[in-house]
């Protein structure tokens, strides 16, 4: 603990510190297609690295002495991709808090022989509760997946701790870094809030329960907060609050993040957080298309989860699924261009989705139902760093900014296009090698993910 | 704009919402008032609400007219005891799950909620399941159809709450609380019915307990002493309200037993049972719960499905009815809404078992469950003034060849027999659309051959 909160400390002059010996300091890429996001298209334009932020940016710039330069003629320069809600950077299988309360709860599972913990004795207990665990202190440069991430453009995520109810805090990170900590851009961008899953059998077992359990929490929270106060006002009258950590973790949320799949869900959840008195980020939004008006009414950001909903292939033939399901598998891929038309802020999400690539084929079939591009690619960067407070940031090339670049051979989104190299923190990064096909390589492609075999067919 | 089914029947009765701020009158009808008799004649709603039942009334002009010669007008049917139009209905983890609602999970697209409407229901009651012996809170709905959630809720209904004995609440080896890994897991209290009794007072106890915790503070702070307020208990509150009268009880029950045992600890706590649910033994102690004062509300001849439902007989209703207890007819529907829909012929089997009048029929689906939810100020009868739910339908609504042909809530029509039968052909044309265009995407997304050629 005391390690990783040196490397937070070490991470606010992250940017300013020198990088290692082997990776060139100044960069320069020259003569390319810089698309700034922010700003006007250069159709031949350079962009200058130094140390980790970008230096400069235009059509007129004078390389400076000393600089790595990368030829960008034919090259495109987009700035990095960001995963707007995601587990990128926590490896699978991280050690979690298990999920066994807020009060006194050992996050360590006991050795053998030693009795079972305490049942839970109901609401109280809070089990599902881990708004102390933060995403920050979970991400590693070793995650697998991060290599297919970074072949795809992506250079950032807002990742989240997942199990339990509330999963803990998320964190906005670089998708690389010389270590875990200095992956982390912005460490505490607000709580996560599930409302079903989370793999236990005890209270709350229902949905309506999990309203009522959030509720709670942050009543205790509140309560928790005021016994401080009043304990620090008067500590010979007031009893002395005992320390939670569960508590301590809501109350340090900046918003909380719920999700709510179509226009009854997000009515829920906007009611619910005007209770907890909470900022709410809403995520998924399958039925996207139907949310756009009350989402743009309330100001309230969203996070798509782009993994457009197909006909189960496993599915009796026979069965004819209602008009209902069948508008939606038709309408969601729409929802980008109508949140857009609406003016609603919105980025997306891998969720749900293996493979990084996957993400932008996902908006592809967005752009040919009738979104802009422009729109697609605010939503991947400047949208996803403005929602999760980063804006001033990351999210597009200019100078200042964190030197996060994503460099292809063409347009983003044309499905020939491969990305040639990522910069992260000002540090280039190749795309992993392309695994062969299956069927002549016979061995199950290592890295996770790895998109080549649809590659190969063009 | 919702996109189910009758999605697109919502938007051509939009239209005719238009006139529900302006004046509605229904003419030349078979008016069953329920309250105030039988008649030929007409209504005239405003605002949504009635402003004139009679005979012979005042019609503005400018009025939408519908002639309803040879029809029948009912006032909306409320069915006491439903379970439709929810994502949850049962927190069945702990045996006291006051702290929950369906009220927050409530599916504004359920279709039941049309269903009800095609069957005359206008007002339903959406009750927390029976796995608890203290359920959760309830939701009073009415039927608007296209509505977002909180615009289907009775505004003006007082809170209620479910309780439930015998069997359901009983069964023991449910598991509860949080499986920790490795830890025993909890099998939950109580596996009796002495247990069900136990779970009540305990619950009851500690709600005594917080309310006085609660007496205490407020007595130290208009003393001007710092005090710590009590932490907020959402499982206590609801049951202080109970406490207070502030909220009603709905207790799913069916043996004789059981009903004395919740009458005597409701009397040992000073409340008060708003009805009795199912009390499908309701006949063994109908002078018990006319003098207790509580309402029954039950199946018309619908037994034996479980153990303690066989001792049922169809003339429950009318003999509670006759001993003076206040009786209403319900569906308990959750998906489907099957009895839902035929509310209006359950209440007709009341004349033939029982022989009871039309009128008193009818109130078991109308005034009576309105009394029960204490919202018989606005709904349950035609009356002037009541809030304009009503149903129109071709024959005598008693009868099992009417069909309903119109439905308003609040002076709003929801449903029309003709429109819906009108719609269907164009729903199945668009949908037949839908299918043939997934067709297309899919064989034009479908992967080519991956062999080399």
């Amino acid at each position: 603990m005391l390690l990783k909160s040196l490397s937070l400390f070490l991470l606010a002059g992250a940017a300013f510190l020198p990088l290692q010996a082997e990776p060139p300091s100044l960069i320069a890429i020259q003569d390319a297609r810089i698309i700034t996001v922010s700003g006007a298209v250069l159709e031949k334009g350079t962009v200058v690295l130094r140390d980790g932020i970008i230096a400069d940016v235009g059509a007129a710039i004078i390389i400076p002495k000393g600089a790595w330069v990368v030829d960008g003629k034919g090259l495109t320069v987009y700035p990095g991709l960001i995963d707007g809600f995601s587990t990128w950077g926590i490896p699978d299988g991280a050690p979690v808090a298990a999920p066994t309360g807020g009060r006194a709860a050992v996050a360590v599972p006991a050795p053998a022989g030693t009795p079972a913990p305490a049942r839970s004795q109901g609401p109280a207990d809070r089990p599902g509760t881990n708004s102390w665990v933060t995403a920050a202190d979970l991400v590693k440069t070793s995650d697998r997946r991060l290599d297919a991430a970074r072949g795809a453009g992506f250079t950032s995520a807002a990742t989240f701790p997942r199990p339990g109810l509330v999963g803990g805090h998320g964190a906005l990170v670089n998708l690389a870094g010389e270590n875990a900590g200095r992956m982390v851009v912005e460490p505490g961008i607000g709580l996560l809030l599930s409302m079903g899953g989370g793999g236990y059998t005890g209270y709350p077992s229902s949905l309506m329960g999990m309203f009522s359990y959030y509720r709670q929490l942050w009543i205790d929270a509140e309560h928790y907060k005021l016994n401080k106060e009043m304990y620090a006002q008067s500590p010979a009258t007031i009893e002395r609050p005992g320390y939670d950590r569960a508590l301590e973790g809501v109350l340090a949320a900046k918003k909380v993040f719920l999700p709510a799949a179509g226009p009854m869900q997000l009515e829920r959840a906007l009611k619910l957080a005007a209770e907890l008195k909470a900022t709410p980020v809403i995520y998924g939004a399958v039925e996207g298309y139907r949310m756009a008006a009350v989402l743009k009414k309330t100001a309230t950001p969203v996070i798509l989860n782009v993994k457009w909903p197909v006909k189960d292939r496993e599915a009796d033939p026979e069965r004819i699924d209602s008009i209902r399901t069948l508008e939606l598998r038709d309408k969601a891929p729409e929802s980008p261009a109508a949140l857009v038309a609406a003016g609603v802020k919105f980025a997306v999400s891998s969720d749900g989705i293996d493979n990084p690539k996957d993400v932008i084929k996902a908006l592809k079939r967005s752009i040919d139902l009738g979104l802009k591009k422009e729109d697609a690619l605010r939503a991947l960067t400047l949208s996803a760093a403005e929602i999760h407070g980063v804006g001033a940031r990351l999210g597009s090339i200019d100078k200042g900014k964190i030197a996060n670049l994503v460099v292809t051979n063409g347009d983003l989104f044309d499905d020939k296009t491969k990305v040639q190299m990522v910069f992260i923190d000002g540090v280039k990064y190749l795309p992993p090698p392309e695994t062969p096909p299956a069927p002549r390589g016979g061995a199950a492609p290592s890295a996770p993910g790895n998109e080549t075999q649809e590659e190969v067919e063009h | 704009m919702r996109i189910l089914t009758i999605g697109a029947l919502s938007a051509t009765l939009c239209l005719t919402a238009g006139f529900a701020q302006d004046v509605t009158v229904i003419q030349n009808a078979t008016i069953h008032t329920v309250t105030k008799g039988t008649m030929k004649g007409s209504i005239v709603i405003r605002d949504g609400k009635i402003a004139e039942v009679g005979e012979k009334v005042m019609t503005p002009s400018g009025a939408r007219v519908i002639d309803a010669a040879g029809k029948h007008v009912i006032p909306g049917i409320i069915d006491c005891h439903t379970h439709i139009a929810v994502d949850a209905i049962n927190e069945g983890s702990v045996s006291v799950s006051s702290m929950v609602g369906v009220g927050d999970v409530v599916n504004s697209e359920g279709k039941d909620i049309y269903r009800a409407l095609a069957g005359g229901v206008t007002t339903a009651n959406v009750l927390h399941g029976s796995a608890n012996a203290i359920g959760g809170k309830n939701v009073l709905l009415k039927m608007r159809w296209g509505k977002d959630a909180d615009a289907l809720v009775f505004q003006e209904a007082m809170p209620s709450i479910k309780f439930a004995l015998g069997e359901n609440p009983k069964r023991a080896g449910q598991a509860t609380g949080f499986q920790a890994p490795g830890a025993q897991q909890n099998l939950r209290y109580p596996g009796t019915r002495m247990g069900v009794e136990d779970v009540i007072r305990e619950a009851f106890l500690h709600a005594q307990e917080y309310q006085k915790e609660w007496k205490a503070y407020e007595a130290k702070k208009s003393k001007g002493e710092a005090a710590l307020p009590p932490r907020r208990d959402l499982q206590m509150e609801p049951l202080v309200e109970v406490l207070e009268g502030k909220r009603l009880v709905h207790a799913h029950c069916y043996r004789a037993d059981e009903i004395l045992m919740l009458l005597r600890v409701a009397d040992e706590f000073h409340f008060k049972i708003a009805t009795l649910q199912h009390v499908l033994e309701g006949y063994k102690l109908a002078k018990e719960i006319a003098a207790a004062g509580v309402g029954a509300s039950t199946f018309s001849d619908w037994w034996s499905y479980k153990v303690e439902a066989y001792d049922a007989i169809p003339y429950n209703a009318a003999i509670m009815h006759k001993k003076g207890v206040l009786v209403s007819l319900n569906s308990d529907d959750a998906g489907g809404a099957e009895l839902m829909r035929r509310l209006n012929t359950e209440a007709g089997k009341m004349a033939k078992y029982g022989g009871l009048t039309e009128d008193e029929a009818l109130a078991m689906i109308t005034i009576n469950p309105a009394k029960q939810l204490r919202i018989d100020q606005y709904v349950g009868s035609i009356e002037t003034g009541k809030q304009a739910d009503l149903v129109i339908y071709d024959k005598d609504p008693l009868s099992i060849y009417s069909k309903v042909e119109k439905v308003f809530i609040d002076g709003t029509q929801y449903f029309d027999r003709e429109k819906d039968l009108e719609e269907r052909p164009r729903q199945d044309a668009r949908k037949k659309g839908l299918l043939e265009k997934e067709k297309e995407t899919e064989k034009r997304n479908a992967p080519q051959s991956r062999r080399p050629s």
